[in-house]
């Protein structure tokens, strides 16, 4: 019997301290572009508190906007703001959704680096994107075809070329669409006629990256708003953040979090 | 006590069998209730027929002839590539190869099935398509064709393995008559083996099919993205998986364009089950044939 007592009460201490931990316990998920700066945040911030447990996921904006909504995440990274419909979404699920711009990207836009062409305006990157204008001779390079590669049409990164570049229009319909920032750019570096657009964090010497409208995309020139593709990034928390997601978002936008954000290729807020 | 335990045993592997029923179920039912709304959207004609797959666009297009005929037009070209490799390879380690080099040969084309499809579509993007593009001169690698000559390489380990079953179970007094006749072993293998173990063979070739219209990293990685209706073998094509894998994530859920996604995979289950009934009606036939 008293054996019975001992094994009961160990296991309902057990049960205690896992309730313990549940208290300080985040869970992130969302948008594949801000993953890094969230795992590397999460990673820093749980060495100074090593109470914590931050579990960080990726899926997409839409997915972690959606477990925000169903309560299955503390904070949802997102690399574009919510839409009409997910914030509707939420009211009816009396969830308040509450943004915190944590970075800002600048989107680059990238050819081989065998290609003369060194600036473009947005009209003419326009007109490339929308197919009126089809071969880099046009722009004053070789007689060459254009390859168009875009992102996907749910990718954050598209949504924001097409409202600041294509201004709603479409894409020309044999554009390659590729799935991520990664594979954008291992397509141009093989592609001599390739043209595509990717995070500033991706750049490489492999590729050459345009001027556009005459400013050269770098950290400098997106944070004075020279250079006009560039997006902020968001963490979305229900409601004002409280405990742990407080003290997370806090971190994020502390010095320490903002150069956390620079490491990791984003643009610091400051 | 003895019964019970019987009954409790049996009661226990019954469950875990009908496991997978209910989780087959469970995937059919969650397809149609989040696909099916789509059709309070866009009619049933203008998504299967519509030219234009622009989801995200306003008014948005949901139109999935240009992803289904990409999805066919990659499968085909595979087709062309692992048929007669697939099968060929077949015939040598069944009825040619000694049986030492079977059994160095046999494992080495199953590993093919074990090599995850992200490597392939890396090895793809990052070795064959450059190679296409400068053979060719095409501005650029990753199309239909690239996408073809490597679903085309892995869906040969499926193809052979089941080939080589059905041809092993041809019986053996089918050929020992052919040799009595006088036929020489390619005459035997060509006019006997073959047409015995046809089923069998057809069988593997659906399954490759299957095999390969539902892969989806490669193609992802190699075809090209482009949702556009293909003309040639040498141009960028978007497939029914690619597109779900690739936009799945970033949609906003509960959405017409989510819908959407969810539709494309009914109309793929619809495709890869009717494939299976096939090829299990095609064995079937074959068994009776040969019993």
């Amino acid at each position: 019997m008293k054996r019975v007592i001992l094994i009961w009460t160990f296991i309902t201490f057990l049960g205690l301290s896992f309730v313990h931990a549940e208290e300080k316990k985040l869970v992130i998920q969302g948008s594949t572009t801000v993953l890094p700066i969230a795992q590397k945040c999460a990673e820093v911030f749980m060495q100074k508190h090593p109470e914590a447990n931050i579990s960080v996921r990726g899926g997409g904006s839409g997915v972690g906007i959606a477990a925000l909504i169903d309560g299955i995440c503390d904070i949802a990274d997102s690399s574009r703001p919510m839409k009409k419909k997910e914030i509707i979404k939420a009211e009816e699920k009396g969830v308040n959704p509450e943004p915190h711009v944590i970075a800002m990207d600048g989107i680059a836009v990238i050819v081989h680096p065998s290609n003369p062409v060194n600036e473009l305006t947005l009209t003419q990157l326009k007109d490339i994107y929308t197919g009126k204008i089809s071969n880099w001779g046009q722009l004053g390079g070789k007689n060459q075809k254009i390859v168009v590669i875009s992102r996907d049409v749910a990718s954050g990164t598209f949504e924001c070329f097409k409202k600041l570049v294509l201004k709603g229009e479409r894409v020309r319909p044999d554009a390659l669409l590729q799935a991520s920032n990664a594979a954008v750019l291992s397509v141009v570096k093989r592609t001599k006629g390739a043209i595509g657009y990717v995070g500033l964090g991706y750049l490489s010497p492999e590729v050459k990256a345009l001027k556009i409208e005459g400013v050269t995309p770098s950290q400098d020139t997106v944070l004075k708003g020279t250079y006009p593709i560039s997006r902020p990034l968001f963490m979305y928390t229900n409601g004002k953040p409280k405990g742990l997601a407080k003290d997370f978002i806090d971190f994020v936008l502390s010095k320490e979090g903002q150069k956390i954000v620079k490491e990791q290729g984003f643009i610091p807020l400051k | 006590m003895r019964k019970v335990k019987e009954n409790l045993i049996r009661g226990f592997f019954c469950l875990f069998a009908s496991l997978s029923i209910f989780f087959l179920l469970g995937i059919v039912i969650v397809l149609f209730k989040e696909g099916l709304p789509i059709f309070k959207v866009t009619t049933f004609k203008e998504f299967l027929f519509g030219k234009f797959w622009y989801p995200t666009s306003e008014p948005p297009e949901f139109g999935i002839l240009p992803l289904i005929l990409g999805s066919f037009l990659v499968t085909f070209g595979a087709l062309v590539i692992s048929v007669p490799l697939g099968v060929a390879s077949a015939i040598y380690i069944s009825e040619i190869a000694s049986p030492k080099i079977k059994e160095f040969i046999k494992p080495v084309i199953e590993l093919l099935a074990g090599i995850p499809s992200v490597v392939y579509g890396f090895f793809g993007m990052v070795v064959v398509a450059p190679q296409v593009a400068k053979i060719f001169n095409l501005a650029v690698g990753l199309n239909a064709f690239t996408a073809s000559l490597i679903l085309g390489i892995m869906a040969i380990p499926t193809i052979t393995s089941i080939s080589e079953d059905a041809i092993s179970a041809v019986p053996k007094r089918f050929k020992e008559a052919s040799y009595a006749l006088g036929a020489n072993k390619w005459e035997t293998v060509i006019k006997v083996t073959l047409p015995a173990a046809g089923g069998g063979i057809t069988t593997a070739i659906i399954l490759g099919i299957a095999r390969v219209i539902g892969e989806t990293m490669t193609v992802l990685m190699v075809a090209g993205g482009a949702p556009v209706i293909p003309h040639s073998f040498f141009e960028p094509v978007r497939t029914m998986t690619a597109t779900i894998a690739a936009e799945m994530g970033e949609t906003v859920v509960g959405s017409a364009h989510f819908c959407a996604l969810f539709a494309i995979a009914i109309v793929l289950f619809l495709i890869t089950l009717s494939f299976n009934i096939l090829a299990d009606i095609l064995s079937q036939r074959f068994r009776k044939r040969l019993g």
